[in-house]
């Protein structure tokens, strides 16, 4: 279990450090799908077995393929990506941000004593596990998700549509 | 691997995606960090959900995740929008609002 847990992780920092300094979008879009290959690898390790294949089949498979549409679609060129690097300026606050936030989530993680809290879920997230409260208790946000789902889709469409009648 | 494993990690993957919207310029990619702080908060919350034996954490994952699925749709759509308005999806090429 735990050496799984740390092949998941070096495969989630790796290919997520890879995935946003790639200047190609297309080879950052295929890096994050890496990433949520290794979040599901996590999920399994948790026990949560109906959001590992949602999260492979929404955000591996749907998610990503929308963006190398669009990547695709936009087709920018070398001299684009070439021009858009960010200046040092723009790494040091982003490196400086990160650091700090990093030390400041561990030292929390330290003083919560979560260092010393084992994993130990007897309850298995599976379809029907997850399924219980979803259609009980939340079932008000389920349709709500669902009103957002379709809001998403006409919006989507009218903001890319050229000319509105 | 005990439950501040799990934060950690999702730390260190919150922090990647912040590193990127902080010193991106393309858009798309900025988009694409954001993808992936939402997933540590989604790591985070199954890590607790585990840690309190209650699976409304992971019901909570569910949603985040319909929610990322709706903001991704529409969020690219407005990058196709800007890029057919401006011919640029760099961000520092974005500022009418700054002016």
């Amino acid at each position: 279990m735990t050496l799984f847990f740390w092949i998941f992780a070096a495969l989630i920092a790796g290919a997520g450090l890879m995935a946003v300094t790639r200047r190609n979008g297309v080879s950052a879009a295929l890096w994050a799908a890496v990433v949520f290959i290794g979040i599901a690898g996590e999920f399994v390790l948790m026990r949560a077995y109906f959001l590992a294949v949602v999260e492979v089949l929404v955000y591996a498979g749907a998610i990503m393929v929308l963006f190398l549409f669009v990547i695709m679609l936009l087709n920018l060129r070398e001299e684009d990506l070439q021009a858009m690097q960010g200046g040092p300026r723009l790494h040091v606050a982003g490196a400086f941000f990160a650091v700090a936030f990093l030390g400041a989530l561990v030292w929390t993680c330290r003083r919560a004593g979560l260092f010393a809290e084992p994993l130990r879920a007897v309850k298995a997230g599976e379809t029907s596990g997850v399924a219980g409260p979803l259609f009980e208790r939340f079932v008000l946000p389920f349709e709500i998700a669902s009103l957002l789902l379709l809001a998403a889709i006409v919006g989507a469409v009218l903001i890319t549509k050229r000319r509105l009648r | 691997m005990t439950v501040g494993h799990m934060v950690t990690l999702a730390g260190v993957l919150f922090t990647v995606g912040m590193l990127g919207v902080l010193s991106r310029r393309n858009i798309l990619i900025v988009l694409l960090s954001v993808e992936l702080m939402l997933n540590a908060a989604a790591l985070a919350f199954v890590a607790f959900a585990n840690r309190w034996d209650n699976l409304d954490g992971q019901v909570m994952v569910f949603f985040a995740i319909t929610v990322a699925a709706a903001e991704v749709a529409v969020g690219l759509a407005i990058v196709i929008a800007l890029f057919r308005l401006r011919a640029t999806v760099d961000t520092d090429r974005v500022d009418l609002l700054q002016r």
